[in-house]
This record gives structure tokens, C-alpha cells and sequence, in this order.
């Protein structure tokens, strides 16, 4: 029997625990390492941070749904990774540290034949002087019980709105090397929506801010889709919908402070400017969870196996090289680390090559850009190739079998723009690859059949039913394994 | 004191984008379309993650 030890039960490290569960599950063991004892479904937090949603209808216990199969749940976050094992073993283990206060802070050595690091970001709201909900002065929709403080302070400004006091709200990026553009683009267009159903939107004047250097690059370089005889750059479609509800917008912007009421920026040109502000949520920049690796010796090895940003490095190419020869071909296939074989990286964990959005850099040498998203169903179809490929590889095979590629993958985003089952829209986008192939698809570097975009109903009904959806299957009710990740 | 717009400032950030007709307006919420995009978004998902799939 082997052991398989996944660290971090987010969207990539519960769906690979449930994928080898379901393969291998009777024959080996898999432990699930997660600091957190709550499974979140994140891309629903928006609604939770508008009042639309409770925490509980994002969230549930992970700990009740490991306990009815054989997956052993340890509330515990990863420490250190020793990937050639210590003085008294050559087998390889990782040191984790419970956070279950009952535990009382207890370290433990679990050993692994095979590891996932699946840990996710660092909330990196420490980048930003005054950003963040707990040291600063903005709130979050990052995770579930920072979307409930979100809406918290939301309905206060609502009822000073209510009460005639005109407010200015500021939602967007964080830093200049943000990425999840998405979600502050959905939670914007939530706020616009709760406050004109409140009647006070006119009382408001809203605000994006982000680091993309257009509006639509989303991390992704921005993307084309086909409409009205042309294809057209998305930016054309997010200026649209920004100005149909009467939002500004400033884009190429690094906010480098934030005290309370005012955001300090700088835009890409080298200016400096401020904002006042009522309300504001920005999203952080991310980085790696700070794990580190030793070898046999107790020698630290940590640069060997993590990227400086602190995630882990896979099998992609990260030669560097200028902007213009980049490849689809440096993005990862099979997310194995090529030192140690036995160890792999899946969605935020693991280190991209490069970001996908060009680099740029104010005079001022402050780098603003979006970083490459992989999130969401990236992530999914990540822990899915790996679980496969483990399965493999402890049925003899001696490589990965499976790949799952940025470069070679989809991803849909069902951006919420109002939640209301009748009234309702989101902006719906598939993107195919998510890395653009310009090998491939020389004119926009995406698939034309594939890559698309429409604003409507439909798309808010695809969002309540993937919220739904997904939530079933995480949960590993009756027939999930037929459901799509 | 009136109002009313006399004369618009063309040249802020507002005022380049397309704007959506009345009439691509009301088909975002028509229940009619709307059920027609559901079941094509549905299918055109299901082609993506048919050519994710490796």
C-alpha cells in the first residue's frame, strides 16, 4: 500500500482527492493536509460579499465529507517538505503543524510515496502598505469570512447613501502584480447591482482600478472574440459594460498605499495620483504559502525546488527569455517537479513559467502587469491529470501519463454582473487555450470556435447552477463522479 | 435652474465604448433567447472540456 499525501483541500487538492479516492481509494492511503477546516467554493463569495449569499452556502465542513470515505483529513498547515526523507529514514515526508486548537500547535512528520502540493497563494495583502482586512483598510472577497465583513461594511455605506450622503467606491487590484482580475470584476458589477436595487446608486460614484494595462486582460493578454462581422478585442466588450453602468475606470495602476479613505497610486507612465475612497475592496497580490525543503542532510533546499515567488517548480521551461519567445511550449504538461519525481504542483502552487499578459514597468522600474491566472477549472483539470498520472505510475508506469497543459486547455468564466433569477446577468467568456498558441492560431493565438463572450440571463442561470453543481460534487454526494469538473 | 443637456463633452472616457441598444438590452434578460443562449453556452462548454481533456 502506498501513501499519497495531498497538501491543501482547495478547488486542485480536494478535486485530486476525490479523482484518486474514487481510482485507487481501496488500495492505497490518501491524506489530505489542509490548515483550513472549510471547503470554499471562492468564485461564489462575491455573492456573499453583497448579502446575496450566506457563509454557509459557500462553505462546508471538510472533515464531515472525508469522514465517509477512507481519505484521512489532517487540520494542519505544511511546513517543510523533505523530499529524500531524514538521519533515520530515506523515506521522504513532509512536516506539517495542526491548527485544530485542540492539537495545541502539534508539529507532525507524515511520509508520502507520492505528494501533491496544492496549497494555493498566500494572501499577500502585506505587499501593500494599509491594504487588506486585518491590518488595513480595505476589505476582501478572497475568502468566505472576508466577503461577510465586505458586506458588512457595504450595507453601512448603503444606509449613509440611503441617508443622503454621497460615497465613492474603489474595487479592483491591490498591487501591480495582481492576478484574479475576475473576481473584483464580478464583485463591481455585484455592488452596482445591490446598490441600484437599493435605490441609491445614483448616490454613489464607483470606481475600478487595476493593474491590467486594458481593461479585459484578466492575466491572459487580453483576449478576441467574433461579434458583429469582426473580431474584436474584449476590452471594447468590459469598456462597454463599465460605462453602461456608469463606472470609471483606471487601469496600468500599482496602488502603492492605502491609508483610510485614500489609495496612493502609481500609473504606469511614472505618475503618481490618489483616490479618496468610502469603500474599497481590493484584491492582494499572491505568493507561495513560505514551505520549504530539505535534503537528507537537513540542508535547506528550498530554492532547488521553489520558484523565488515561492512556488514550486514543475516541469516547464523557465529559461529566461524576452517577451518575444515565449512559447505555449514553456507552460507545464504533467506539473511533476524535475528533480523529485514523486512530487507534483497544481494550481496556484505551482510556478509558471512567466506571466501570460506582456511585463511592463513604470520609469520609476515599479513592474505593473497582471500575473498568469489558474484558478478555477484550469485548477480542476490540473489535479485531475495528476491523479490520473499517480494512478499510473503506481500501476508501473514510470511518467506521467497525463497532461494537462495551460497551453492546451479551456477554461469558461461566468462573470456575475447581478444576481436575479429573472432580472439577472452575467457576462459568460470561454477562452481556448489559456495561454494563447500563436503557433497554432497565428491571428488571436486562440481557437475562434471556442473562445467566446455574450452578456445575458443565461449566463446568471449557468453561474446559480455551476454554484450548485459544484458544491454537490465537492460535497461527493450520490453520482458526482458523472458530473463535469 | 433647468437640467436639461444642452451639449455633451465628447472626449472623456466615456464616451468611446459602444453603447448596447434598447433592443440588444432587452434581449439580455428576454426569458425566449435567454433559454435558447443557456442550452447553446451549455453545449459550447461541453466542447471546450471535450477538447480540454487529454
Amino acid at each position: 500500500m502506498s501513501r499519497i499525501v495531498i497538501l491543501g483541500a482547495g478547488i486542485a487538492g480536494h478535486t485530486a482527492a476525490r479523482h484518486l479516492h474514487k481510482m485507487i481509494g481501496k488500495q492505497h492511503e490518501i491524506v489530505v493536509v489542509s490548515p483550513n477546516p472549510k471547503w470554499n467554493w471562492i468564485p461564489s463569495n462575491i455573492w456573499v460579499g453583497v448579502g446575496e449569499m450566506q457563509e454557509d452556502q459557500v462553505t462546508f465542513d471538510l472533515a464531515e465529507i472525508y469522514r465517509k470515505t477512507s481519505i484521512q483529513f489532517h487540520q494542519a498547515r505544511a511546513i517543510s517538505i523533505h523530499p529524500q526523507g531524514g538521519a533515520e529514514s530515506d523515506k521522504p515526508y513532509v512536516t506539517v503543524e495542526h491548527t485544530l486548537a485542540a492539537m495545541g500547535g502539534k508539529q507532525e512528520n507524515i511520509t508520502y510515496d507520492f505528494l501533491i502540493n496544492a496549497t494555493g497563494p498566500k494572501l499577500n495583502f502585506g505587499a501593500t502598505e494599509g491594504l487588506g482586512p486585518e491590518h488595513g483598510h480595505t476589505v476582501s472577497v478572497c475568502t468566505a469570512s472576508h466577503a461577510v465583513e465586505a458586506n458588512h461594511k457595504l450595507q453601512r455605506l448603503i444606509e449613509e447613501l440611503r441617508k443622503g450622503k454621497a460615497g465613492t467606491i474603489v474595487i479592483g487590484t491591490g498591487h501591480g502584480m495582481c492576478t484574479c482580475q475576475g473576481a473584483a470584476f464580478e464583485y463591481i458589477y455585484n455592488v452596482d447591482h445591490v446598490l441600484r436595487e437599493a435605490g441609491v446608486r445614483d448616490m454613489a460614484r464607483m470606481v475600478w482600478i487595476s493593474n491590467e494595462y486594458e481593461l479585459g486582460d484578466f492575466g491572459m493578454g487580453g483576449v478576441h472574440i467574433t461579434r458583429g462581422g469582426y473580431v474584436t478585442n474584449g476590452k471594447t466588450f468590459a469598456e462597454s459594460l463599465m460605462v453602461e453602468r456608469g463606472i470609471e475606470w483606471i487601469t496600468r495602476a500599482h496602488v502603492k498605499k492605502v491609508e483610510a479613505g485614500k489609495i496612493h497610486y502609481e500609473k504606469l507612465d511614472g505618475t503618481f495620483h490618489e483616490i479618496e475612497f468610502d469603500f474599497s475592496m481590493l484584491i492582494p497580490p499572491f505568493a507561495g504559502v513560505g514551505l520549504k525543503a530539505y535534503d537528507k542532510a537537513g540542508e535547506d533546499i528550498t530554492a532547488q525546488l521553489f520558484a523565488p515567488n515561492g512556488f514550486m517548480k514543475v516541469d516547464a521551461d523557465y529559461t529566461a527569455r524576452p517577451y518575444a519567445e515565449w512559447s505555449a511550449r514553456d507552460w507545464p504538461r504533467t506539473y511533476q517537479n524535475p528533480t523529485f519525481k514523486n512530487l507534483f504542483a497544481i494550481g496556484i502552487a505551482f510556478a509558471p513559467p512567466h506571466m501570460i499578459s506582456k511585463p511592463m514597468q513604470s520609469p520609476n522600474g515599479t513592474a505593473i502587469n497582471p500575473t498568469a491566472p489558474r484558478t478555477g477549472m484550469p485548477s480542476a483539470s490540473m489535479a485531475i491529470a495528476v491523479a490520473h498520472s499517480i494512478r499510473d505510475m503506481l500501476n508501473g508506469a514510470d511518467q506521467p501519463t497525463h497532461h494537462a497543459s495551460m497551453a492546451e486547455m479551456g477554461a469558461a468564466c461566468v462573470a456575475s454582473t447581478g444576481a436575479n433569477i429573472l432580472s439577472g446577468t452575467a457576462a459568460t467568456m470561454t477562452v481556448y487555450p489559456v495561454v494563447p498558441d500563436y503557433e497554432k492560431y497565428p491571428q488571436t493565438g486562440r481557437d475562434m470556435k471556442l473562445t467566446f463572450g455574450e452578456i445575458g440571463l443565461a449566463g446568471h442561470w449557468m453561474k446559480f447552477l455551476l454554484h450548485h453543481l459544484f458544491i454537490y460534487q465537492a460535497r461527493l454526494k450520490k453520482g458526482w463522479s458523472w458530473l463535469p469538473d | 435652474m433647468s437640467n436639461k443637456v444642452l451639449n455633451r463633452e465628447p472626449y472623456q472616457q466615456a464616451y468611446y465604448p459602444p453603447a448596447p441598444t434598447g433592443f440588444t438590452r432587452y434581449m439580455r434578460t428576454s426569458l425566449i433567447w435567454q433559454t435558447i443562449r443557456f442550452m447553446v453556452i451549455n453545449i459550447k462548454m461541453l466542447r471546450l472540456m471535450a477538447k480540454s481533456k487529454h
